[in-house]
């Protein structure tokens, strides 16, 4: 961690968003995770795709469950409500949050310890019904905060940092995600911002379960040779199968690319993602053969990112369950209780 | 041979397989007689099964309004060859055995004692419908066409009854109709009508309403504001969340689109229903969720986190036998000590314990108010026995002048005034903070919500002095929740009274009765029906003020005897238990016996008077 507080006097030249706030007031509190901890960087660009996106703060609820990553939530955002909640719930708490009031943005972070393990249950269930939000998965193969127990993330055959050989299958949360219905489902690495930014700024954009998987490597204790979650083992086995544009409205749409190279996707709001493919087979508006591609690659020991499938016509639970547009936090007893007249008549019906 | 003879004032029972369609057709006996103007009681006593296995619906006819389980049966409606055995037992001597003789069966089968009415329902059946569905179905409504007979029951209350239920339809009500007389005309014409018990029509039903507690817990939540319930299957609680789907879905869409004014999903398990009312308390919805024991126990790690966050949530306990997957279709009063202390740590929770349906509605609504005042969770501890039986009760009334109270809220306009916010900072003395909902204000207001300790600002803090104010003030807000919490009801001894007597929540109706004939053996106690945990003040000087308190309770262990102890500091010694635990509804007879030779052995009596 660092220990050097940045100065909360903004200089007036910080450039602003069209909002009115510079990339600073999306910052929150200083980092208590080790220094060069991918985390941090996964942080960096939750700030950056926020700004970006010119999204007021305060407009964002952040949630997390426990552990390392299930603190960053306190480390960005900081005017923003945040809620720490228990290991591997994070997805029902966010759900009931979202269900209260559809107006705001909801981010879940959480780890492989918090969602593949202990929270398996609670991520599948956020997949199927379709809850508006942001679900990132800040992935690194190893419980840090207990010190370095291996989570049901590693994979098959890494190493422990005490040499242990890990005997069991791992916990493939992209192509969970696809067979229990995201509709947003990429892949990253915490060391590529440039990547990771247009991912975070299409999964706010997207109306829907949005899922991220972020391999964020633990540089105290998953980051030596024979682990899979590393800095240079990611580097090396990552297979990016493109390269996301996000566009917000109809206009922005210019022909730079030569026909073939690029797919634009319209998402449900009118917002475009345009995607420059890197992997001339892969089409990730098709689902059943994004799972095939996925597990081709991982066979190949390639680690594939990118926008991995998008269903541009996704819709989200509030509108499969028929909610009013008003949230529901801001109904009044004169929208919700049907009064004594109605109750004379039950009344009477039970008599 | 005796006949027991009784009018207004008998139980009747019937043994019927599950699944068979006895329900409704029991229900409408039980209907019948309350619209003859004469109270009626009825229990399902089931198993946890869908189809084939032993049901029973025993209907306490009780002109003078007693609504407890009674205890005994004078009349069987044996329809069940599985339990016949078991069932002609439990007639009362004198009593009567109602079965179907379309075959003959050896004498070895029948008692001395009892009066036997045979009556050949399945050749009737089998002679009047060719489809086996039907004849099923409307053997049924022949037995109580005949019991119409033999009780004395107005038939033309029966035919009003079935033109209300089978309204527009016309086939279906004449056909119903037709089996009713069928019925009846056969007992008329062939056996000894009326039987010795028979009702007589009376005025002591008045406007009181007939409905069981989990729909009126449901009712109670649509009326409390309820916008958000998650909730996952479990007996004896299920029908309370399908109860406020249904009410919802009547009362709570937005007339100009349609859309639900209400979010209600059934979770993956009770772990992720707790955690979706917290979120939805969190965010500034009125939420709950309904369980049972087992349910309780799996959400005890979440119920600590809204407590040390202090997030509003309410849970309805609708109890059933424990421990473990215990008694899943009997009652109890079991989970006391499991909701009152629930999670790790040190906690204290509060609840509520209502008494029939009518408090259900009451204390349902109430727990909702009570979460966003005191930002805490708040159990209603219901049981299977309110839950699941209908019962005749007060109607439900509502001031349509009340407004929710949302408890201590801080706004955008409060933020801007320049209003210090410390999420636990207790600025007015009742150990309740102000809390702030997510996206309130762009710059002010915002807190992180963590299980984890803090200061009075919301910040991370495992500093000693910041944990030991923070939980103190938990414990003065408890303390502010004992005169919020419904207070107790005092019921006088009409004579100089020696003894108390604690009770709450199902035992209730059997108490009221108990009290009575133990006044008519001479022995006067004061009754106190405790609503609710924190115990009010008057609770500790009720049993002060007596030399020996009786505390009557469903469940082993003495579980409000343990809290009372606990909280009040009060001698154990003062206090009796009286504990039903066998899964049926505690009987007056039950606590009058237990209380009565308690004080018979407790009674010093005089040398002369033990010598004459």
């Amino acid at each position: 961690m660092t220990y050097l507080a940045k100065p909360k006097l903004h200089p007036p030249a910080l450039t602003k968003n069209t909002v009115g706030y510079p990339r600073r007031d999306y910052e929150g509190k200083i980092s208590t995770l080790c220094a060069g901890c991918g985390h941090d960087s996964i942080s960096a660009s939750i700030v950056q795709a926020c700004w970006e996106l010119d999204i007021e703060p305060h407009r964002v609820a952040k949630l997390s469950g426990i552990g390392c990553s299930s603190k960053t939530p306190d480390y960005f955002l900081g005017n923003s409500h945040g809620f720490n909640s228990v290991h591997g719930r994070m997805p029902s708490v966010l759900t009931g949050a979202n269900l209260a009031n559809r107006e705001l943005i909801y981010m879940g972070v959480s780890g492989d310890g918090d969602s593949a393990s202990i929270g398996i249950g609670q991520f599948a269930h956020a997949m199927r019904r379709g809850i508006n939000m942001v679900y990132i998965v800040e992935n690194n193969g190893v419980y840090g905060l207990t010190k370095g127990q291996f989570s049901a993330t590693a994979d098959k055959g890494s190493k422990s940092k005490r040499g242990v050989v890990n005997s069991d299958e791992p916990l493939d949360m992209i192509g969970m995600a696809l067979l229990l219905g995201a509709t947003y489902v990429a892949r990253s690495f915490s060391g590529d911002k440039k990547q990771l930014v247009p991912l975070i700024k299409g999964a706010i954009e997207h109306k829907g379960a949005a899922f991220i998987d972020v391999v964020s490597p633990c540089v105290a204790f998953n980051n030596h040779a024979g682990s899979t979650k590393s800095y240079e083992y990611v580097r090396q086995h990552n297979e990016a199968v493109n390269r996301l544009d996000f566009i917000e409205g109809r206009d922005e749409i210019t022909a730079d690319y030569a026909p073939g190279e690029t797919i634009t996707v319209e998402q449900h709001d009118g917002t475009f993602l345009r995607l420059r493919k890197l992997a001339a087979d892969h089409d990730p508006t098709d689902r059943v053969k994004t799972m095939n591609f996925v597990q081709e690659h991982a066979a190949k020991g390639e680690v594939v990112t990118g926008l991995l499938y998008v269903d541009p016509k996704a819709v989200d639970l509030h509108e499969h369950m028929n909610t009013v547009e008003t949230p529901l936090n801001q109904l009044t007893a004169k929208e919700l209780c049907p009064g004594s007249a109605a109750l004379a008549k039950i009344n009477a019906s039970l008599r | 041979m005796k006949q027991i003879s009784a009018v207004n004032d008998f139980v009747v029972k019937f043994a019927n397989v599950n699944g068979s369609g006895s329900a409704s057709a029991n229900e409408l006996f039980a209907r019948s007689i309350l619209r003859m103007g004469v109270p009626v009681s009825p229990r399902n006593i089931f198993p946890s099964n869908i189809q084939g296995l032993p049901t029973w619906y025993e209907v306490r006819v009780t002109e003078a309004g007693y609504l407890g389980r009674r205890g005994g049966v004078d009349m069987m409606v044996a329809m069940n060859p599985q339990t016949w055995d078991k069932d002609i037992k439990e007639i009362s001597p004198g009593g009567y055995l109602f079965y179907d003789n379309s075959k003959p069966m050896p004498k070895s089968k029948f008692r001395d004692d009892v009066n036997v009415i045979g009556m050949p329902l399945t050749e009737i059946c089998n002679a009047t419908y060719s489809d086996p569905r039907q004849r099923q179905l409307f053997k049924n409504i022949i037995y109580v066409g005949a019991l119409s007979a033999l009780l004395q029951i107005d038939p033309a209350v029966i035919e009003k009854l079935f033109a209300e239920q089978y309204k527009g339809k016309e086939a279906l009500l004449q056909s119903n109709i037709k089996a009713l007389h069928l019925g009846r005309d056969y007992a008329l014409k062939n056996l000894q009508c009326p039987s010795g018990l028979t009702v007589k029509a009376a005025n002591n039903v008045g406007d009181k309403i007939f409905i069981d507690g989990n729909s009126a817990a449901a009712l109670g939540a649509v009326y409390g504001g309820a916008s958000v319930c998650a909730w996952y299957p479990i007996t004896p609680s299920s029908s309370l969340a399908e109860a406020f789907i249904a009410y919802c879905r009547k009362m709570r869409a937005e007339p100009e689109t349609g859309k639900s004014r209400y979010a209600i999903i059934q979770a993956e398990d009770e772990l992720a229903s707790i955690g979706m009312a917290i979120g939805a308390g969190w965010n500034g919805a009125r939420s709950f969720t309904a369980t049972s024991g087992p349910g309780i126990s799996l959400m005890t790690e979440f119920i600590g986190l809204a407590y040390f966050a202090e997030i509003p949530v309410v849970l309805v306990d609708v109890q059933r036998g424990g421990p473990s997957t215990g008694m899943p279709t009997r009652t109890q009063q079991s989970d006391l000590l499991a909701c009152a202390y629930a999670s790790h740590g040190d906690t204290k929770h509060v609840l509520l314990f209502p008494e029939d349906p009518t408090e259900c509605f009451e204390m349902t609504a109430q727990a909702l108010e009570l979460a966003e005042r005191l930002q805490t969770p708040v159990f209603v501890m219901t049981d299977l026995d309110i839950g699941m039986n209908t019962r005749l009760c007060r109607p439900f009334s509502w001031d349509d002048k009340a407004q929710y109270d949302r408890g201590k809220v801080m706004t955008y306009d409060m933020l801007e005034g320049g209003a210090d916010f410390g999420r636990y900072k207790d600025v007015d003395g009742d150990g309740i903070p102000y809390r702030t909902y997510p996206g309130t204000h762009p710059q002010l207001g915002a807190y992180f919500t963590r299980g984890t300790t803090k200061d009075t600002y919301a910040r991370y803090s495992e500093a000693g002095p910041d944990y030991i104010e923070n939980v103190t003030r938990l414990l003065k807000k408890f303390d502010t929740a004992k005169k919020l919490v419904p207070q107790p009801v005092l019921t006088k001894a009409k004579g100089e009274a020696r003894f108390g007597a604690l009770y709450y929540g199902s035992t209730s109706p059997a108490m009221t009765e108990a009290l009575d004939v133990l006044a008519a053996q001479g022995i006067h106690v004061d009754a106190m029906r405790v609503r609710g945990f924190p115990f009010a003040q008057e609770v500790k000087e009720f049993v002060m003020s007596h030399p020996g308190t009786f505390i009557i309770e469903q469940n082993r262990d003495a579980q409000l005897k343990t809290m009372l102890v606990t909280e009040e500091q009060i001698n154990v010694d003062r206090l009796i238990s009286v504990l039903h635990y066998d899964g049926t509804p505690i009987t007056a007879r039950f606590i009058a016996d237990q209380i009565a030779n308690h004080i018979a052995a407790h009674t010093v009596v005089p040398m002369k008077k033990a010598a004459s």
